[in-house]
């Protein structure tokens, strides 16, 4: 057991300030283990979130040493002992407080990426392929969905305007499992890649690579890979010579018209009123308050037997359709 | 104790942390090293490009990679394997047909790319270090987006790398007819070898192998080449700095063979 010290950021959008810890560390701890150990003993309202300890969840996401990681899986020991180590959360996205992110960004993007396109003529269940094929889109599969590498990457990062155009790292390994699916009976994803998410804003300078925490290749296996398939379809000669003199391999007429956040509403089937993807949802309402501005944790004074919950008390399930910010294919 | 709920707001602010980075490794010394090491090479290899002598070693046939293949009317006459008929200017290298595709080949290499974006360009130095420019439209248009001119310079490359493959060849052929072999052709074959396996471990060559297909299962062979290049494929980089020192290394020993600086080393002949 040692005293090491630390620096962690507290605030919220307000702003905020780095402070100084000191925190006893264990043999074989995590930073995740520190930052418990802070909440219990010096700073209980420290605002954090995890799951799993065990580097599966994604949900601990923060910044160590500069450096975007999971807390649950950056060692104690991989740190000098008289080294001060700094948490902060990540910067890409709004801070909600101390090292929570409001990560709402990474889910708009998935929901623009068009679904796995049933094959025609194939039941479910009668799906069926071969297990050099299901290899490749299984080394996407094992993404955790910690946003490390949107976190990480310049594009967002550095230019919060190319959030609106660039659906990043996570996106663009979905994509490539998809275009590279042999069921999927989409074929206009490279264009959509290319015109809807951005995938030219990428210079394959290889830090989500770097970050991703499930070693995914993700700039070799998939970027590089969509970015070349691209190329086929827009920029090469002979391809493009060979489409003219085979007549196959034909180019989809147009760029996707898939919804997308930037796109305004879009009509999403002929018999449905169109939808505003970019709408932001109503938000519930939030917990009731007492004369303090507190939340009634005493259940005493509380009129229910579990906490409050920060989304508010009054939801009721399912969601009406009319709310949400997404076409919900089975509620129209 | 606080006890204030803190629900998501409206509200969209980013952390507040004035530090640029926090990053307490060296992160700079990987974008350093990349800096130095391409800025040295391109200046050897301009001067070298531009020197127009001590190219060719008539006595057993070795042509530097740099002037091959010598196509200027400058040319000497046996060095010229596939004739003259570039104008002969200081302006103009004698290779002036392979030069620029090569050129165009390592600028839009995807390693080289990352390389100088980082190094030079600093967009971004390294990881979670901020990016040195103000606005990023990264490789959505002019000039950038000519980077995906890269399967084109792969194709030449291809092209090119027989033309050094040859050279090879002709190179264990003395002035005399005899065949011959010294260090300088283990040096020729070591670099024409080691282009190869950096042309073949392109990410253009791994795309049109098979990885441009949806069903490997139903194209056995060429997913077998696939797998092939793919396992050279998680070289490039490495391929990338071993075909820049092999160059160098080619063009200074024969050069030096030239200028009569050393002699060979002989092992036949
Ligand atoms: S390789 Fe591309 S997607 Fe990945 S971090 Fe770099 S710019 Fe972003
Ligand atoms: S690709 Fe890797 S870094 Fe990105 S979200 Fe998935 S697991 Fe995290
Ligand atoms: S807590 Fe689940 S990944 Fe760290
Ligand atoms: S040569 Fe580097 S990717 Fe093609």
């Amino acid at each position: 057991m040692s005293v090491r010290k630390f620096k962690v950021w507290r605030g919220d959008s307000g702003g905020g300030q780095l402070n100084d810890y000191q925190v006893e560390v264990n043999e074989g701890e995590v930073v995740l283990d520190v930052i418990h150990r802070l909440q219990a003993t010096q700073e209980p309202d420290l605002a954090c979130r995890w799951n799993c300890k065990a580097g599966k969840c994604g949900s601990c996401s923060m910044e160590i040493n500069g450096m975007p990681r999971l807390s649950c899986m950056t060692r104690m020991s991989t740190f000098e002992e008289n080294e001060t180590v700094t948490v902060t959360p990540l910067r890409t996205f709004p801070v909600i407080r101390d090292l929570v992110t409001d990560v709402s960004y990474n889910y708009t993007k998935a929901r623009e990426l068009p679904a796995f396109a049933p094959p025609p003529g194939v039941a479910p269940g009668d799906y069926r392929m071969q297990q050099i094929d299901v290899e490749r889109s299984q080394e996407f599969r094992k993404c955790i969905e910690c946003f490390l590498c949107q976190n990480t990457c310049h594009v967002v990062r550095d230019h919060e305007p190319n959030k609106e155009e660039f659906a990043g790292p996570r996106y663009f390994i979905r994509a490539a499992e998809l275009d590279m699916h042999p069921l999927d009976a989409k074929n206009d994803r490279k264009e959509f890649a290319k015109s809807q998410q951005g995938l030219g804003y990428c210079n394959i300078t290889k830090c989500c690579t770097e970050v991703c925490p499930e070693h995914i290749k993700i700039t070799d296996n998939a970027i590089i890979p969509m970015k070349e398939r691209v190329v086929d379809r827009r920029y090469d000669p002979l391809v493009v010579l060979g489409r003219k003199i085979l007549r196959r391999d034909q180019i989809a007429p147009t760029a996707s018209a898939e919804p997308t956040v930037h796109a305004g509403p879009v009509k999403v089937a002929d018999d449905m009123a169109p939808v505003d993807f970019g709408r932001e949802p109503t938000p519930p309402l939030p917990p009731e308050l007492n004369a303090k501005g507190h939340v009634n944790l005493n259940e005493m004074l509380s009129d229910r037997s579990a906490a409050a919950s920060p989304f508010g008390d009054d939801l009721s399930f399912p969601v009406d359709p009319k709310g949400l910010n997404y076409y919900h294919p089975d509620k129209h | 104790m606080t006890t204030l709920a803190t629900r998501p707001t409206g509200a969209k602010a980013r952390a507040e942390i004035s530090a640029k980075t926090l990053r307490t490794d060296r992160w700079w010394l990987a974008p350093l090293i990349t800096a130095v090491g391409l800025f040295a090479w391109v200046a050897y290899a301009t001067f070298r490009v531009f020197m127009q002598k001590w190219y060719w070693v008539d006595e057993y046939h070795y042509l530097t990679p740099f002037y091959s293949p010598c196509v200027s009317e400058g040319c000497e006459p046996a060095a010229a394997h596939f004739g003259r008929f570039i104008p002969d200017s200081p302006w103009i290298p004698y290779a002036a047909l392979s030069l620029p595709f090569l050129l165009l080949f390592r600028l839009t290499c995807y390693y080289y790319r990352k390389a100088y974006y980082r190094a030079f360009w600093m967009s971004p130095p390294a990881c979670a270090v901020p990016d040195g420019h103000k606005n990023y439209s990264g490789e959505t248009r002019f000039p950038l987006i000519f980077q995906n001119l890269h399967r084109y310079a792969f194709y030449a490359a291809v092209i090119i790398s027989i033309f050094n493959t040859y050279d090879a060849i002709m190179a264990m052929q003395k002035a005399n007819g005899d065949f011959g072999f010294g260090l300088g052709n283990v040096i020729l074959w070591v670099n024409v070898i080691m282009l190869w396996a950096y042309t073949a471990s392109c990410h253009s060559c791994r795309h049109i192998i098979g990885g441009r297909l949806k069903h490997f299962s139903k194209h056995p062979v060429r997913y077998r080449a696939w797998t092939f290049v793919s396992k050279l494929n998680t070289r490039h980089m490495g391929l990338a700095w071993i075909t820049l020192a092999t160059l160098a290394i080619t063009d200074f020993y024969i050069m030096a063979l030239a200028a009569g600086w050393f002699s060979d080393l002989r092992f036949v002949g």
